[in-house]
């Protein structure tokens, strides 16, 4: 195997991960300030890269097509939060899981309705659509972009979180909201702010997937349940825990993907491999998951013991 | 006071801290069986962690438990109900849903549950129902039974806790408070049943209410900042110029 | 005072004068395939067969779900490793029910012991999206088997037979098995929230360190009912396999946990019934919808959260009060 095909898996893994905590962050914030399970998560994703797709088909211009996707999600998920969501704060995991997941089941279908059921192409923007020399090897300009993009975003989160005021109020209500509320903040506002920051973040990342992915109904749900294995692997309500988890995910993802087609070719015959290998290696990081939380039940980060 | 081996319950240079901050400091306590030892103190002196520790949701850095001669310092929660060792809680935590019998069931059942007795008729076992009835009686809640819970006035869910503790046979029973936010006649009603229960149990009491602790106690530890300022029978501790200056002193001038 | 009148009983009212709504319910599918042949068709048999068997699985989740507080969403995993039992082993020419039953349960109690293993050591938030990733392990894992069909699914040449005989041939037929392995499943699940080990179950969800410190090894007994659960279910895809004569790994996606849960709400959490009247309504409205519409999932998804919003103590929950030992 070529030194080009290796390293451009293992950037490719880099990529994903990067992309897997652009979701995670955003909805580990939300777990852990507003204890919410926001299942409909992947679906913001989904919108996000929807309006992206539409917008560039439009306007020819990626950036307003990322803009939109982030304020789109944004707004949207102000909607949800302030008609709905807000309500059931208190009202106990079951029903946030069954009421995020109706919201699933019906943004599945209005884009459906609204787009039709045939898959949206993206191109790439023209300025990143070409490959640069990275690491001894060539690898697309666009997949970097993302991943310094990510990075911008983690800085970015870093900074909000723990060098802000409303960071310091967010960190402070996930570790005691009632303490929060008799400083005289308002936590209602304070969880819209959470949840739309949340919802940003999935936009955001469902506008820069939207070129690399073909933008159908349900492409959310399995980035969804990808993105509970790295909140539960890094921890619940730690950006630090998503973003290592994110990468670790990602990348045991990608060697999977690697090795496993070239394991089952040398096992059975070439047509089989080939049709199974992508679902058993997407198999792979859910074993690794089982045996992770086998040993350690809070996750890879946690500490043991009472 | 020497400690002895018959003791119900034996602590031995039991400590804990949390970074910097030492909140259980060397301390060394025993509690004979038939008898109620009272741990007494301010605020913040550590009694919560304490019990913490000998009810097994925490542990201590260092030191030994020992009860009845068994050593429990790392036991489990659950496995120290086995070995006999029952408690109340401050705040009370009974099965909200359930009523008065099902709750006190539940805890008598706990030391000889299986996991496969999936067959209703064993919840009507005579026996058993009239073990726990007799547990309910004890605290004067026999006429509740069959009552939901939620219906219990604050202080009528503690005697429902006392039922549950008593209705385990256990052989020791750490009471965490159980006279706080008490009406006066609540309180001489908890006062006589536990007066009554040093005849069965070894008792470890934390409490506030200093009339009762002079009543009822044996012997007396007082904690302060985590460590054993003294120890001894009651009459000792009331007589003792260190512990009415440190502790005491403040509350017969608030009283 | 009689033991009659001192047995533990929630302090609950019943609405129902002596006969229990459940009873209602079982007797209005019995007429289902009366009412079905007069009409001189079997499709409203082969409609409320498929209610039943999702009915089924929905009374299974419950128990851990409902009455234990554990909130499962991964469930369907254990209808589809029941149907690819059925489709397996009917792929290798082995035909006989009790084999494929036996198969099924040689699947689903070793994994449903281990996924219930690594799964009930977590917190409840953890809990939740552990059970929905290894739902979508197991979705994989049914797509990646090619020699079964992969993501296309496995077709079944015909139902099981039982000792050699094609008894379940007719719809009829088909249906009575069903129905009378509906109502002992019910009646099994109710057994158990009425017995001292559904009281420890109810007791955990009540209050987890209470029942911890009184001395109850919790997470045994929640294992137990998390593997009772499972078969439930891995019973009722053996059922499904047989009636649709296909095995697909849509039968284990996460939307399919969903919608089991989603029966559990609508029709009552805290009644062993309340999950199969949840399963009547979801699935008649989707049928009727879906007749209408190739969009009925738009209205599918608010009608769940409307449920959610409005209807907590579900359809059947409100009719017959109080928890866990109402029928």
């Amino acid at each position: 195997m070529s030194a080009q095909f290796l390293v451009s898996q293992m950037l490719n893994g880099l990529q994903f991960g990067v992309f897997l905590y652009l979701m995670a962050a955003g909805l580990t914030l939300v777990l852990g300030v507003m204890n919410f399970v926001n299942l409909a998560h992947g679906s913001l994703f989904m919108v996000g890269a929807y309006i992206a797709a539409a917008s560039f088909e439009r306007s020819e211009s990626f950036a307003v097509a990322l803009l939109g996707a982030v304020v789109g999600t944004g707004l949207l998920g102000l909607l949800l939060h302030g008609t709905l969501l807000a309500r059931l704060q208190q009202a106990g995991h079951l029903k946030q899981v069954l009421a995020t997941f109706g919201l699933t089941l019906f943004f599945n279908e209005l884009v459906r309705i609204v787009w039709g059921p045939s898959s949206l192409y993206m191109q790439l923007p023209d300025a990143l659509s070409g490959t640069v020399a990275v690491f001894g090897i060539t690898y697309p300009a666009y997949r970097l972009a993302i991943v310094g993009a990510g990075v911008l975003v983690a800085i970015g989160l870093w900074l909000l979180v723990h060098r802000t005021r409303i960071g310091m109020l967010i960190r402070a209500g996930a570790t005691n909201r009632d303490a929060v509320e008799t400083l005289g903040v308002n936590i209602n506002a304070l969880n819209a702010a959470v949840f739309v920051l949340g919802a940003a973040l999935a936009g955001f990342a469902g506008g820069v997937a939207a070129p690399l992915l073909s933008v159908q109904s349900g492409m959310g749900d399995p980035i969804l349940i990808l993105t509970l294995v790295v909140i539960v692997l890094g921890g619940i309500g730690s950006s630090k825990g998503a973003f290592q988890a994110a990468i670790f995910v990602a990348l045991v993802d990608a060697a999977g993907r690697t090795f496993i087609p070239l394991i089952l070719r040398s096992l059975m015959d070439r047509s089989l491999a080939n049709a199974a290998g992508p679902a058993v290696a997407s198999m792979l990081i859910y074993c690794v998951m089982a045996i992770i939380l086998a040993v350690r039940p809070g996750g890879l980060f946690a500490a043991r013991g009472r | 006071m020497t400690a002895t081996t018959a003791d119900a319950l034996r602590i031995e240079h039991l400590s804990k801290s949390y970074g910097a901050l030492v909140v259980t400091d060397d301390v060394c306590l025993s509690v004979a069986p038939n008898s109620i030892h009272a741990l007494i103190g301010p605020n913040g002196a550590g009694k919560s962690t304490l019990i913490g520790q000998l009810a097994g949701e925490l542990q201590p850095d260092a030191g030994r438990i020992l009860l009845f001669g068994e050593d429990i310092t790392s036991t489990l929660p659950e496995d120290r109900a086995r070995r006999g060792l029952s408690r109340s809680y401050q705040i009370s935590a009974v099965l909200p849903e359930f009523t008065l019998l099902q709750n006190v069931l539940l805890a008598h059942r706990a030391r000889r549950a299986h996991l496969t007795d999936m067959r209703p008729g064993l919840l009507r076992d005579p026996q058993t129902v009239a073990h726990c009835r007799d547990a309910l009686n004890e605290v004067g809640l026999a006429d509740l039974a069959t009552a939901s819970v939620e219906h219990l006035s604050y202080g009528q869910k503690r005697q429902l806790e006392f039922a549950m503790a008593i209705s385990q046979e256990p052989r020791m029973l750490l009471l965490d408070e159980p006279l706080a936010g008490m009406s006066p006649r609540e309180s001489e009603q908890i006062a006589a049943l536990i007066g009554r229960l040093r005849e069965r149990y070894a008792i470890l009491l934390v409490e506030h209410d200093m009339l009762a602790v002079f009543a009822l106690a044996t012997t007396v530890t007082v904690l302060v900042r985590g460590q054993v300022l003294a120890s001894g029978t009651a009459k000792a501790i009331r007589d003792d110029p260190a512990v009415r200056s440190a502790y005491l002193g403040d509350e017969e001038v608030a009283a | 005072m009689t033991i009659e009148t001192a047995l533990p009983n929630p302090a609950a009212t019943r609405t129902g004068r002596g006969i229990p709504p459940a009873l209602f319910v079982f007797a209005l599918l019995a007429a289902v395939p009366f009412v079905s042949t007069w009409l001189g068709t079997s499709y409203y048999m082969t409609l409320f067969s498929r209610i039943m068997i999702l009915g089924m699985a929905a009374i299974g989740l419950n128990l851990i779900l409902g009455f234990g507080g554990l909130v499962s969403l991964g469930h369907a995993l254990y209808i589809g490793v029941g149907a690819y039992a059925v489709g397996i082993l009917s792929r290798y020419g082995i035909v006989d029910l009790g084999a494929h039953l036996a198969f099924m349960l040689a699947l689903v109690v070793p994994v449903a012991c281990g996924i219930g293993w690594v799964s009930l050591r977590t917190r409840g938030l953890g809990f939740i999206m552990i059970t929905m990733a290894f739902g979508q392990m197991f979705y994989f894992l049914a797509v990646s088997l090619k020699i079964y069909g992969g993501d296309e699914g496995l077709v079944i040449q015909a139902r099981s037979l039982i000792t050699g005989r094609g008894l379940l041939e007719t719809p009829a037929a088909f249906y009575g098995l069903v129905l009378a392995l509906l109502a002992a499943t019910a009646w099994i699940v109710h057994t158990l929230t009425r017995s001292p080990f559904g009281l420890v179950l109810s007791g955990a969800r009540q209050s987890e360190q209470r029942m911890r410190t009184l001395g109850y090894p919790l997470l045994r007994y929640r294992l137990a009912a998390y593997v009772i659960s499972a078969v439930i279910a891995g019973l009722a895809g053996c059922l499904l396999a047989d009636l649709t004569l296909f095995a697909s790994p849509e039968y284990m996606s996460w939307t399919q946990s969903g919608t089991l849960v989603a029966m559990i709400v609508l029709g009552g959490l805290g009644t062993t019934v309340g999950p199969l009247v949840g399963a009547i309504v979801l699935l008649l409205l989707e049928e009727v919808l879906s007749s209408r519409t190739d969009h009925w999932l738009v209205i599918v998804g608010p009608t769940i959260v409307a449920i959610v919003l409005f209807a907590s103590r579900g359809l059947y929950g409100a009719l017959a009060s109080g928890r866990g030992s109402e029928p």
